[in-house]
């Protein structure tokens, strides 16, 4: 607001001085070292840990409250509209990478590591005789058995979910553009629904996973990667569903108009980067065993 | 660069005392203003850079003579650990994104950063990363004693410093794409009229493909520290042999993070080096162009490399052949921008003041520490000098010289701008001989141990090596007291001295010349017009 | 390129036949430089004063191979740079403002742009081209004489002759003493060992690379030859020594603690020699192969666990088993696993253990797994602890077949 301010219309907004951010660096502060000591043994670690994420809520809850408060404000115009279309993207691209690198791993372990540690390679005669290196696996040293994942069942269920949930989104889009108020709220709660449900159904198979399949996150390279591409997408399904959630309840709150509503369409990419890489997890993960 | 007409519609109000922040600490903690916020990064790197430094100058003594002296072998390792995390991490990325802070806006005609508030954070996340890595020193087990490169098994051995560590990064990496977002959308959507891609500074377009680098590794980083993680505490096996994992896939992941993050913290310096050789040549950069392509080849090749770290470890021939091609081809556009730089001053009117003589010692040392990155990247010569000191040589080369000279040259260049005075040339000039000679005296030798054969990362070591390391830890100690100038210096110069004029430098052209000196609070209230 | 290096400041060791990992070749004008630099830094340490400045001389055809590479690039480098800066300190002195040079403003120009991109490409490909012939040399270990499998171990080497079926480790022998500058240094400081590598000369070995623990790498610098050690897996390469000798080099990979304690020592003997070393091995280890049941003695073992003791235990609990507080290392002198169930020590020392927790995510001092050693070792290393120094445990005696049934 300061800055820029020629007059009334200010041609670039630039924020007020803000007590926010330094809650948020004291809050990740807090949960490092709080999940340190508590990996580690030491009592305080997970209040510690509880206490960064208050503090994280807490600064969320006041800063986005007033990044919202600035947009009904109408104090954004087209520029920085446009900086949120930027930013928006780069960050998804960032995502992408960091599924990149556990996509990388699955690969690696797939094609390089589990093949050289069995099947007659020089380092399977001498320190791993006799395992055969077939995918799904634990490696040649555990000895546990489990039963891998089907892609029939729970996760082609969730497939379905997912995608039907892109969908229902889009229509919520459709209907935010084109006034439909009604319309939006709903579709965008049927949205919602799909989406925890799918949260909620990959819970359960989780459960069913440690509990009848033994395939637990200790069950070598395949339980690894298996838990790790899966864990982290539910977390960004969770993280998704709760934006839209957000979305949601601004809705009723009146927020948003037909052209003026980027948060809403900030919310949809990320719910689709999300839709992609399940499908991609579903291919790899489930469906190519 | 480009030439300039008067702000449009200006009357210059924020010029004025009008602004409104709080004042004191708070001024510093809730600031939303890209300079400040500027300012702070190139202090915590600057103090970075000390605490590094230091470490540096203990693992120095330690080295002086063969045998146990100062340290313990465990702490010996944690320090060098500690060296390299703060020194890449903590000063040369920080300070690159001080530099952009501060100049970007200014030389794209912004009123600030795209982002101003996350633009904080940005920072503030910093100050608790640098805790945690250093709180691993005072925790049982200490901090990490597996190099910067975080290897397992020996990270998987580390005590909870390495938890610590490996938080810290996810912090540092938080911070850096935050960052890097701000910097692109400022670049791509905040530029005044008329400031088209091809007439920016070259110094923004160094930012730009640095940003985007550093968006797609750094969640790469994150992604190989959590992996480590569970390795550590939640049994999976992506590391471990023994559950079908290898301990050669962080050594992947890592580096397709590690190589293209040496380019991170070159291309700001390359930026840097572009702006200061053509004002003090008197005569536009040459062959603009083909800088700004230059600096996309490299950036692209910088994901293709990777493996030259990792030639040891007992790849297949191809792909060692690759990997040996692909790196040696960085040499090209590298050189492009070598040559770019001398044609530039080439009949040029060339005076040397003290960014000059930095950017003229950062291209004959980077090149140096360039050319033995070439014969390093030669797999069957790099067997030989893979984790020796060769390579200790060569790193310090193309970061010390290269970046952090970079840095002062950009320092000097800029305080007359950042403070409206203008600094003590002489004693300037003093800091410049003292880095160049003592930079040399110091990691020069260190080419003749990595021949002769020492290892690095070890805390004694055989006879036959005693004479080098002793002129080399003479000439750490001689060029750390000669950042003591800098410091006086700039404190100085921060405190009083000449009224700089708005543009001190006769043959600068960019935008932030067009300000007065010291520049506003807000810069660009609204944007000029660039013809 | 010449190679530099003084004489071993009288230690006498030049004459051998053998190599330190910096070199040792006289020569009157380097001796000149050294007393001049001597003079001039008047530092202790140069009583074994070295400038070495390049690499030690080859002795395998790879190494030979690499050296001859490494000067090509060099030289050409070499050149550019000349090229590069004569012409920055030609702009330097004649396109100076003080001496009135104006500026011209051309920028752009695009036949030298041009050149200036496809002249070094090609400058790469020549350099290319030789870098290929070496890495295909080096990957190939078809046909080997002979095969060797080295594994790397916190903090010492084993040499498996897989053809010949027995196997030993090799550790840094200087003593603590030298390291912690009580003593005076051996001229071979850091760069000895109890059990050097013995090999053939002129026979092709094909060695194979693994690790036990965390990575280590394998490096004679001599031979050209540096592979990393990585657990779990197997890498292989290959060396030809053309020379009897020793020949010396280290741990190339940080690996905690002691990295920089970790030497490799390869002994080449002449064929002659290495069959006659290669028969008295053997014997030595028909001697050794007992029934892996028999019941041994208490001297017996604790003769034989002090060697055991002093080779692998002694760096942490010290000699006199009073342990190293620095590092966490317990003193076994009275301490209660020592005198307590016998089962329990061997568990600790098969599976090592961290801060009195068997195998939890480490903080503070480690006690390394030994699992790695034989059942005799182990029962004998245990059997010396109980009593030693003063220590006179209940269980004093430990058979191998107890640590064997220990074993998972
Ligand atoms: C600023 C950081 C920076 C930069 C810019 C570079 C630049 C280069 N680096 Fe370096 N490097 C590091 C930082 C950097 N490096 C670090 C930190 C490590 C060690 C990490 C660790 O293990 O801890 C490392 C290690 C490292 C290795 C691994 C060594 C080993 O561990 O065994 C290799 C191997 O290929 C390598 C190669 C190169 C090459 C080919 C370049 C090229 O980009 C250089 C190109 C420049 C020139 C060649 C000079 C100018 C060109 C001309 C004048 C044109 C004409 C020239 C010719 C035709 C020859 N580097
Ligand atoms: C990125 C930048 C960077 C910078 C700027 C430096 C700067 C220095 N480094 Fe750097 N170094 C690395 C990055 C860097 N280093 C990395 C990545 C590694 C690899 C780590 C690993 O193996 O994992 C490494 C490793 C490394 C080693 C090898 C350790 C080993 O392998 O065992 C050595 C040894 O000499 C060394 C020395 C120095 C010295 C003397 C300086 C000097 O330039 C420092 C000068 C600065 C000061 C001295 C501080 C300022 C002055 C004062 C505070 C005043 C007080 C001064 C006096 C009283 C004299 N460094
Ligand atoms: C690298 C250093 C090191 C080496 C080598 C080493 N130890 Fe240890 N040892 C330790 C440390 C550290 C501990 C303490 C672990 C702990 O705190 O639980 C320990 C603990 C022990 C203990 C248990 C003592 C107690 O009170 O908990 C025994 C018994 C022991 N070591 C025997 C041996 C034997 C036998 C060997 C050789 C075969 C050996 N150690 C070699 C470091 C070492
Ligand atoms: Cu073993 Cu370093
Ligand atoms: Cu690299």
């Amino acid at each position: 607001m300061s800055a820029a301010t020629q007059g009334a219309k200010p041609y670039y907004f630039v924020p007020q001085p803000s007590p926010w951010p330094i809650f948020g660096a004291c809050a990740l502060l807090l949960m490092g070292t709080g999940a340190a000591f508590w990996f580690n043994g030491y009592e305080a670690g997970p209040w510690m840990c509880l206490a960064g994420f208050c503090v994280l809520v807490y600064m969320m809850f006041h800063w986005f409250g007033r990044v919202i408060d600035e947009s009904e404000g109408r104090l954004y115009n087209k520029k920085v509209d446009i900086s949120f279309r930027w930013s928006m993207s780069w960050f998804i691209f960032s995502e992408v990478m960091f599924f990149g690198a556990f996509f990388g791993a699955l690969f690696y372990v797939r094609n390089i590591s589990v093949p050289d540690l069995g099947g007659g390679t020089l380092t399977s005669h001498f320190l791993w005789p006799g395992y055969a290196a077939q995918w799904p696996t634990v490696g040649p040293f555990l000895k546990d058995v489990f039963t891998p994942m089907k892609a029939i069942g729970i996760p082609l269920l969730n497939t379905i979910i997912l995608v039907t949930s892109g969908g229902t989104l889009t229509i919520a889009h459709h209907a935010l553009k084109s006034g439909h108020r009604g319309s939006l709220k709903f579709w965008l709660f049927v949205t919602i629904v799909l989406g925890f449900s799918f949260v909620c159904l990959q819970a359960y198979e989780y459960h069913h996973a440690y509990t009848e399949f033994n395939l637990k996150l200790s069950s070598g390279v395949y339980g690894s990667t298996f838990f790790m591409l899966t864990g982290f997408h539910g977390f960004h399904v969770t993280i998704g569903a709760t934006m839209l959630t957000v979305m949601l309840v601004r809705a009723f709150r009146g927020h948003f108009d037909a052209e003026h509503h980027f948060a809403f369409e900030a919310a949809a990419w990320y719910w689709h980067f999300v839709d992609v890489v399940w499908l991609l997890l579903f291919v790899l993960v489930y469906w190519l065993v | 660069m480009s030439s300039i007409t008067q702000p449009i519609g200006g009357h210059g109000d924020a010029a004025g005392g009008h602004e409104h922040h709080p004042s004191g600490i708070m001024r510093w903690i809730t600031t939303t203003n890209h300079k400040d916020i500027g300012t702070m990064y190139l202090w915590f790197s600057f103090t970075m850079f000390l605490v590094g430094g230091v470490f540096a100058l203990t693992i120095r003594s330690e080295l002086f003579e063969p045998g146990m002296q100062i340290l313990r072998p465990e702490r010996f390792n944690q320090l060098i650990t500690l060296h390299g995390l703060i020194m890449i991490f903590g000063a040369l990325m920080p300070g690159a994104v001080g530099f952009a802070n501060w100049m970007i806006p200014m030389q794209i005609g912004a009123p600030d950063m795209a982002f101003a508030r996350m633009n904080n954070l940005s920072f503030w996340l910093l100050p608790p990363a640098a805790i945690m890595l250093l709180l691993g020193l005072f925790v049982p087990g200490g901090a990490p004693e597996t190099g910067w490169t975080l290897y397992p098994p020996l990270s998987i051995q580390q005590g909870m410093g390495m938890d610590l560590t490996i938080f810290a990064i996810h912090i540092m990496g938080a911070s850096s794409i935050m960052g890097s977002i701000n910097i692109i959308t400022t670049i791509l959507n905040l530029r005044a009229p008329g400031m088209t891609m091809m007439k920016m500074p070259l110094f923004c377009w160094s930012w730009l493909i640095t940003a985007y680098l550093l968006i797609a590794v750094m969640p790469v980083l994150a992604g190989a520290v959590t992996m480590l993680l569970t390795d550590r505490h939640f049994g999976t096996s992506f590391f471990d042999a023994a559950g079908g994992g290898d301990p050669v896939l962080f050594q992947h992941v890592f580096w397709f993070f590690g190589h293209p993050e040496v380019y991170i913290i070159i291309l700001p310096a390359f930026g840097l080096i572009s702006e200061v050789i053509p004002t003090f040549s008197r005569k536009p950069l040459f062959g603009y162009a083909s800088m700004v392509y230059a600096l996309c080849a490299i950036a692209i090749l910088s994901f293709l490399v990777w493996a030259h770290h990792m030639f040891t470890v007992g790849l297949p021939a191809a792909g060692i052949l690759f990997y040996m091609y692909a790196t040696m081809l960085i040499a090209i556009p590298t050189g492009v921008k070598v040559f770019n730089w001398l044609a530039t001053m080439w009949k040029g009117s060339i005076t040397l003041e003290a960014p000059m003589l930095f950017a003229l010692g950062f291209l004959f040392l980077f090149t140096t520490g360039g050319f033995t990155g070439l014969i390093l990247a030669i797999q069957p010569v790099d067997v030989q000098f893979q984790d020796t000191y060769y390579v200790v040589a060569h790193f310090h080369y193309v970061m010390v010289a290269g970046t952090l000279f970079a840095f002062f040259a950009a320092t000097y260049y800029w305080l007359p701008k950042w403070t409206g005075h203008m600094y003590n040339e002489t004693l300037a000039k003093w800091h410049f001989w003292g880095s160049f000679i003592f930079f040399n005296v110091a990691f020069f030798p260190m080419h003749f141990l990595g021949l002769a054969g020492m290892p690095r990362r070890i805390p004694d070591y055989a006879q036959q090596f005693t004479n080098w390391n002793q002129v080399s830890t003479v000439g750490a100690f001689g060029f750390g007291l000669s950042q003591l100038i800098l410091l006086y210096v700039v404190v100085m110069c921060i405190r009083g001295g000449k009224p700089a004029p708005a543009k001190p430098w006769e043959g600068a052209t960019s935008l932030e010349w067009t300000l007065p000196s010291p520049a506003p609070y807000h810069s660009f209230p609204t944007p000029p017009v660039v013809q | 390129m010449r190679r530099a290096g003084m004489d071993q400041g009288g230690t006498g060791l030049a004459a051998s036949g053998e190599n330190m990992v910096g070199t040792v070749r006289g020569g009157a004008r380097r001796r000149w430089v050294a007393t001049l630099a001597a003079a001039l830094l008047v530092f202790p340490g140069i009583a074994f004063a070295d400038w070495a400045w390049n690499f030690q001389p080859p002795a395998s055809p790879i190494a030979d191979q690499i050296e001859h590479l490494h000067e090509l690039i060099f030289w050409i480098c070499v050149v550019i740079f000349v090229g590069v800066f004569g012409t920055m300190f030609y702009i330097l002195i004649k396109h100076r403002k003080s001496v009135g040079h104006q500026a011209a403003q051309f920028h752009e120009n695009t036949t030298i742009e041009i050149a200036w991109t496809v002249v070094p490409f090609l400058i790469l490909v020549f350099m290319a081209w030789p870098a290929t012939k070496v890495v295909l040399a080096m990957h190939d270990t078809s046909a080997p004489d002979m095969t060797i499998k080295v594994t790397g171990y916190q903090w010492k080497w084993n040499y498996d002759y897989i053809d010949e079926g027995f196997s030993f480790y090799s550790t840094l022998s200087t003593s603590l003493d030298q390291i912690q500058n009580r003593q005076p240094k051996d001229p071979h400081y850091l760069l000895e060992v109890d059990n050097p590598l013995v090999v053939p000369v002129g026979e092709k070995v094909r060695v194979l690379v693994t690790a036990g623990d965390v990575i280590h790498s394998w490096w004679v610098p001599a031979f050209g030859l540096k592979q990393d050690a990585i657990p779990g897996f197997v890498r292989d390469t290959w060396f030809k020594a053309d020379k009897v000798g020793i020949f010396r080099g280290q741990c190339a990979e940080l690996c905690g603690k002691e990295h920089g304690f970790m030497p490799v020592v390869v002994e080449v003997k002449s064929k002659d020699d290495y069959a006659k070393w290669l028969a008295a091995e053997k014997q030595k280890l028909a001697a050794a192969t007992e029934n892996p049941d028999k019941v041994w003695t208490l001297d017996e073992l604790v003769a034989h666990g002090k060697q055991v003791f002093d080779g692998n235990c002694a760096a942490c609990h010290q000699p006199t088993g009073t342990g190293n507080a620095a590092i966490g290392a317990p003193a076994l002198v009275g301490d209660k696993v020592v005198l307590g169930p016998a089962q329990h020590q061997i568990d600790v020392v098969l599976n090592g253990q961290t801060n009195g927790v068997l195998q939890h995510p480490p903080a503070g001092g480690k006690m390394p797994s030994w699992a790695q050693l034989s059942d005799v070792d182990i029962a004998s290393a245990i059997t010396y602890t109980r009593n030693s120094w003063g220590n006179k445990a209940e269980q004093n005696v430990v058979q191998p077949k107890d640590v064997k049934a220990e074993r998972k």
